[in-house]
């Protein structure tokens, strides 16, 4: 009965009029204009990573399938020790931003306190603020200030302030899916705090702790501005690496550097993504 | 005294986040705010001597026509990504949840990787001799000029870095949007355009303005896009900041002046910002 009331409805609506030339064209351009955009959007990904695959050594040029620019990557010294700087600048920097954010996360989510919001957004503004600024800011604290030098641990520092903005963001928002009553419970059953949060709390979080450390990892592995100011002589990373790369010139190899990291940080963010969908069970 | 002391253990968990941001990001920008005010040395030295002279410096033609041009810059990507980003966050917003969830992603995967890797995947592209000019020539389109170092590879990069700050805002309120609303304006004889016009633009236009501010406070604040893809001749903000501080002429006070611009200027942005999501809540 009323599936043929609505079959009659639609005949009649089309007797009424014809869509106009516009409307009908709207579908057609919307389609056109999401294509034309994915294709915006990964062209340059996708030329990066096909040139990293040619034989020839212009980047501009195909010269058959060949892995030699790969190669040559895993015997370069000078992309060894970038490639070990990063990876502790970003090990480091992520502990230590996962351990502050988690915290900030756990303070901010259980108590209402007076200025709660500002501290929020406080913790934000590393975020939000031109990079540019944070970078030379630190700068001048490090070099005219402090007066220490500049290396790994300045990088880790400064890394370490844009962190804990996203560890307290993605930790926070785990935080306020699950049922803080357990919580309660548990410490009226006798628990300590500290017993609370390694039974009831972390369990149900951990998720939400790895997949903000996972992205921290990934931020700190890509992190190019602030870097570029904080660094000191013999602490290149390969952000920085890839950069004085180019200022040389564009070769095949700094496209198979670049793909390659490309893929290492859609991987883990992808995985960060997976593990934030993660139902609370 | 005690008791105080008893019942706020979880605000000091609090405690490490704001001794690391107040150390590492609040008192450097207390430092280019101290700066700006000082007076200016030889060799990028500041004189401990309150001297306002660095902000009448801002005025001189230099300094204010890369203030203009990088409004001018983030103006244009701002529209180019509202063109381009709305009706692709209406597109997604249409699709079934797993389509969604999936073209939603493939946006905001780009934002999440290194800035560095895709703006060199832009020079390749753009660059004398590259592919987008190979492409052009094929068409028969040779000579048109190459791109890269002009102010139009700029807002190639900031459209490409900062599109999925105009999606995702605009997406949110076009997926809250309750569609049954365009089929009743429909069934009463508006043309698609016309809903759209009168329904549709007025109920999303939070996610319109939150889009618009967020893409036009971060071209603004850009270091990186121009840096690496603008060229000596097309200097925005963030360069003549970075310029001043350590290229030569030197001028820290001016330097300093411009960043305490450009944060008044984007401070002012996410202050409206708040304001009108915090109206729409």
């Amino acid at each position: 009965m009323s599936n043929n009331f609505s079959k009659k409805r639609t005949q009649i609506k089309y007797e009424q009029r014809r869509p106009a030339l516009w409307d009908r064209l709207l579908d057609p351009l919307l389609s056109i204009n999401a294509w034309l955009t994915y294709l915006f959007l990964y062209l340059p990904i996708a030329i990066l990573i096909m040139f990293s695959f040619s034989a020839s050594s212009f980047s501009t040029v195909w010269g058959g399938f060949s892995v030699e620019w790969y190669i040559k990557l895993f015997h370069d010294a000078e992309i060894a020790a970038a490639l070990r700087n990063t990876l502790i600048v970003a090990s480091v920097s992520t502990l230590m931003a996962t351990l502050i954010g988690t915290m900030a996360a756990l303070a901010i989510t259980k108590f209402r306190f007076r200025g709660q919001n500002m501290i929020e957004a406080t913790l934000n503004l590393p975020i939000i603020l031109p990079d540019i600024v944070q970078g030379i800011s630190l700068l001048i604290l490090f070099a005219l200030i402090l007066n220490i030098s500049r290396g790994l641990g300045t990088i880790i520092i400064a890394h370490v302030v844009f962190n804990i903005a996203y560890v307290a963001i993605i930790v926070g928002a785990r935080l306020r899916g699950f049922d803080r009553s357990l919580e309660e419970a548990s410490m009226d059953l006798g628990a300590t705090p500290w017993q609370t949060f390694w039974k009831i709390t972390f369990p149900l979080i951990w998720p939400g702790i790895l997949s903000a450390a996972l992205l921290a990892f990934t931020l700190s592995l890509d992190e190019f501005v602030i870097t570029f100011f904080v660094t000191g002589p013999g602490a290149t990373t390969l952000p920085i690496e890839i950069y004085s790369l180019i200022k040389r010139g564009v070769t095949p190899e700094i496209n198979a550097l670049t793909t390659l990291m490309l893929l290492v940080s859609i991987l883990l963010v992808s995985l960060s993504i997976l593990l934030q969908r993660r139902r609370l069970s | 005294m005690e008791g105080k002391k008893a019942r706020d253990p979880w605000v000091l968990l609090l405690l490490p986040s704001l001794v690391w941001l107040g150390l590492f990001f609040f008192v450097p920008l207390v430092i280019i705010l101290v700066i700006s005010v000082l007076q200016r040395g030889e060799a990028g030295v500041v004189h401990w001597q309150l001297d306002f002279s660095a902000y009448a410096r801002l005025f001189e033609t230099a300094n204010v026509r890369a203030i203009l041009r990088s409004m001018l810059i983030a103006a244009v990507t701002t529209g180019f990504c509202l063109l381009v980003g709305y009706p692709l966050a209406y597109y997604i917003a249409r699709r079934s949840s797993r389509w969604r969830q999936w073209l939603h992603f493939l946006v905001l995967l780009p934002l999440w990787t290194n800035s560095i890797v895709l703006m060199y995947a832009w020079i390749i592209l753009l660059r004398h001799e590259g592919i987008f000019e190979n492409i052009l020539a094929f068409f028969g389109w040779a000579n048109a000029g190459t791109i890269l170092y002009t102010p139009a590879a700029i807002v190639i990069g900031l459209s490409y870095w900062y599109l999925p700050f105009m999606v995702y805002p605009i997406y949110n309120s076009v997926e809250k949007f309750d569609f049954t609303l365009m089929e009743a304006a429909h069934d009463l004889g508006a043309t698609r355009f016309q809903a759209f016009h009168k329904i549709l633009l007025p109920l999303t236009m939070p996610g319109v303005i939150a889009g618009t501010l967020l893409v036009f406070i971060s071209s603004l604040g850009t270091f990186v896009v121009p840096f690496m893809l603008g060229g000596d001749k097309t200097l925005m903000f963030g360069n003549l900041i970075q310029q001043r501080f350590l290229s030569i002429p030197q001028d820290w006070p001016l330097g300093a002046a411009l960043s305490v611009i450009m944060l008044v200027l984007i401070s002012s942005g996410i202050g409206y910002y708040l304001k009108i999501t915090k109206r729409h809540a």
